[in-house]
C-alpha cells in the first residue's frame, strides 16, 4: 500500500538550541524523510570584511576574536600570520612557542565545547556538557592569567604576542596538562560506547574522502573521512615543526567518526602541550618591527601605524574547525585594501544538503552538530 | 612545508596546455581569461603533477577599474598551493563563469561573493543572496558602497581631535 503525502516545510531555527546560534535550516519533508535542506543565514552578519577596510592592521585584531568566538586565539593567529607574511616579519622564538601553547589550549577548550554540545544534540542532555565545561573553564582561567580576557582574547600581535605570561602560568598549565588525560579517559568511558550517541550517529551523514575534498571540507570533518590533512603538519606555522604529534583520522566519515576524531585530537593537543611547556625558551615575545613598515601616518591619533608594502598574502592555520585563512591585500596604506576571511565553519556547511537528504529531522540535528559551526564565523 | 607554486610557474604550465588562456601573471597569482576558466580549472584539478582537488578559498576583490575573483587552490595529495585569478571588467554587470562544475566546494563561496560584491557567476546552480535579504539594495563590499566621511579612514580621523563635520549617512 502506498501512502500519498504532500511535502511540507519545517523550520529548524533560527532560535533553536541545536542550531548553535542564530542559524536557520529550512527542511522540506516528505513524510519523515528530508527531501530538501536550505540554509538561511546572515542573522549575525556584521560585515566585518567591510569594517576592516577602514581600520589599521592592528585595530583589526579584535575583529578576529569575534568571528570564531570559541577559538579566539586561532582567529588572532591566522590574521597576524597573514600580516606577517605581507610585511616579512619573523616573530621571536618565545612568541612562536607561546602561540603554539595558546592555540593548543584553545583547541582543547573548543573541542570540549564541540563534543559536549554534540552529546547534548544527541540527547545526552546536559550531563556530558557540564563535565566538558568544567575543563574548558580551567583553560579560560589560564587565558585570563595571560591576557586578562576569557573569551575575546586579543592576545596575538603583529610580530609576536601582546605580553609574556606571568610566572604562575607555567605551573598552572603543567598541572592542567597532567590532569587532563584522566579527564579524557573519563569522557571516553562516558561517551564512546554510550548508546544514546552511538545509535544516533553511526552511519549518519557519511562523506567519502573524495566528496569531502571536492566540497572543500576541512578540519576534523575532513580527517573523519580518512584524509590525513592537517595544516599543522603539512605547512607548519608557529612552533609546530618542533613538536611530535599524530594526526587523528577517522574511517567511515560519519557523524560518529567526527566526534571520535575530536576526542582524539584533544589527546594530541595534550601531547603537544607537554612538549611545548618543556621546550619553550626564554627571550623577547615581540619582534622589532622594521621601520619601513611602521611609519607615522598623517593623523594625530595613531602616531605609528603598520604599513605593509603593496602586495597580497594568504595566511592559513588549522583552527579547531578547519582551515582558517585570511586573504589580505595591501595598497601601502595603514588599512587593508581587502580583508577576506576563509571561514571553515561556513565552508564546512557546503555538503550539509548532501548529508541530510534522505534522513530524518533527528539526523539533520546531529549532522549539523557534527559540523560544529560557530555562527559568528559563518556570518562574519 | 607546502610547496607554493608561483603565479609565473603556473602560468607557464597552463600556457603550454592552453595557449592564450593566461592574461597576465605576477608572482602571487596568474590571471586567466574568463572564457577559458572552466577548462583551465579542470586541468588544474586533474593534471597528475598539479592535482589541485581542494579549493581552499574563493573571493572577489574590487580593484576600482575592474573586479577580480581570486581562487586559492590546494593539492592535499601533493601538498602544494597556488592561486589563480580572473577579471570581470564590466562594472555594471560583472560576470564570471562558475567553477562549481569543477569544485563543488565553490557553491557557498560563490554565493557569498555574489551577495557581497555582486559578481554574477554564470552557471551557478543556485545564485541567491546569502547573508543579506532578497531585495537588499547594493553590494556592500564594493568600494563605492557607503564610503564613510573623511575618505577611507574615518575612524582614525575622528578620534581625538574629533573633526567638526557632521557624520554622513552612517550615524
Amino acid at each position: 500500500m502506498t501512502v500519498q503525502t504532500e511535502p511540507f516545510v519545517v523550520n529548524l531555527g533560527p532560535q533553536h538550541p541545536s542550531t548553535h546560534g542564530v542559524f536557520r535550516l529550512r527542511l522540506t519533508l516528505d513524510g519523515e524523510r528530508i527531501i530538501d535542506a536550505d540554509m538561511v543565514m546572515g542573522y549575525l552578519h556584521r560585515s566585518m570584511e567591510k569594517l576592516a577596510e577602514e581600520r589599521t592592521y592592528t585595530q583589526n585584531i579584535p575583529f578576529t576574536d569575534r568571528t570564531d568566538y570559541l577559538a579566539a586565539m586561532t582567529g588572532n593567529l591566522a590574521y597576524v600570520i597573514a600580516v606577517e607574511q605581507l610585511c616579512g616579519i619573523e616573530p621571536p622564538d618565545r612568541a612562536q612557542w607561546l602561540r603554539t601553547i595558546m592555540c593548543e589550549l584553545q583547541r582543547i577548550a573548543s573541542h570540549c565545547m564541540a563534543v559536549g554540545i554534540f552529546a547534548n544534540d544527541c540527547g545526552a542532555w546536559q550531563t556530558p556538557v557540564m563535565h566538558m565545561l568544567r575543563d574548558r573553564e580551567k583553560v579560560l582561567d589560564l587565558f585570563e592569567m595571560a591576557c586578562g580576557a576569557r573569551l575575546t582574547l586579543n592576545y596575538m600581535r603583529i610580530g609576536g604576542v601582546s605580553r609574556d605570561v606571568p610566572p604562575e602560568f607555567m605551573p598552572t598549565a603543567r598541572k592542567l596538562i597532567k590532569d587532563l588525560p584522566k579527564k579524557l579517559d573519563e569522557y571516553e568511558d562516558l561517551l564512546l560506547e554510550n548508546e544514546i550517541i552511538v545509535e544516533r550517529s553511526r552511519g549518519i551523514g557519511v562523506l567519502t574522502p573524495e566528496q569531502a575534498m571536492a566540497h572543500s571540507v576541512s578540519g576534523p570533518m575532513l580527517r573523519a573521512s580518512g584524509v590525513a590533512w592537517d595544516i599543522r603538519k603539512a605547512d607548519p606555522y608557529a612552533a609546530y615543526d618542533k613538536v611530535d604529534f599524530d594526526i587523528a583520522v577517522g574511517v567511515h566519515g560519519d557523524v560518529y567518526d567526527r566526534f571520535v576524531v575530536r576526542l582524539a585530537e584533544m589527546r594530541e593537543s595534550v601531547k603537544i602541550l607537554e612538549q611545548a611547556l618543556e621546550l619553550i625558551p626564554e627571550g623577547p615575545v615581540h619582534a622589532q618591527l622594521p621601520t619601513a613598515t611602521v611609519q607615522p601616518i598623517d593623523q594625530p591619533v595613531a602616531p605609528l601605524a603598520i604599513r605593509p608594502p603593496v602586495g597580497e598574502a594568504y595566511g592559513r592555520i588549522e583552527s579547531p574547525r578547519g582551515e582558517l585563512g585570511f586573504y589580505l591585500i595591501s595598497d601601502g596604506s595603514p588599512a587593508p585594501f581587502r580583508f577576506h576571511i576563509r571561514s571553515p565553519s561556513y565552508i564546512n556547511l557546503t555538503p550539509l544538503k548532501l548529508m541530510s537528504v534522505g534522513g530524518t529531522v533527528a539526523d539533520a540535528i546531529v549532522i549539523l552538530g557534527s559540523v560544529d559551526i560557530i555562527v559568528g564565523e559563518v556570518d562574519r | 612545508m607546502t610547496k607554493a607554486i608561483a603565479g609565473l610557474d603556473i602560468a607557464h604550465r597552463i600556457e603550454q596546455k592552453f595557449p592564450g588562456a593566461v592574461e597576465e601573471a605576477i608572482p602571487e597569482a596568474a590571471t586567466m581569461k574568463a572564457d577559458r576558466l572552466a577548462e583551465v580549472c579542470a586541468f588544474l584539478r586533474d593534471d597528475p603533477d598539479l592535482k589541485f582537488e581542494f579549493l581552499s578559498s574563493l573571493t572577489a576583490v574590487d580593484r576600482l577599474e575592474y573586479f577580480e575573483v581570486v581562487y586559492h587552490l590546494t593539492s592535499i595529495r601533493l601538498n602544494q598551493m597556488t592561486a589563480i585569478k580572473v577579471k570581470a571588467s564590466d562594472r555594471e554587470n560583472p560576470r564570471v563563469p562558475s567553477v562549481t562544475g569543477v569544485w563543488v566546494g565553490a557553491n557557498l563561496q560563490e554565493r557569498e561573493a555574489y551577495d557581497l560584491m555582486g559578481i554574477v557567476f554564470v552557471g551557478h546552480p543556485d545564485l541567491r543572496r546569502m547573508f543579506l535579504w532578497d531585495g537588499f539594495d547594493g553590494w556592500p563590499l564594493r568600494k563605492d558602497y557607503l564610503v564613510g566621511p573623511g575618505g577611507r579612514f574615518p575612524g582614525l580621523e575622528r578620534f581625538p581631535g574629533e573633526s567638526q563635520e557632521p557624520l554622513g549617512g552612517r550615524g
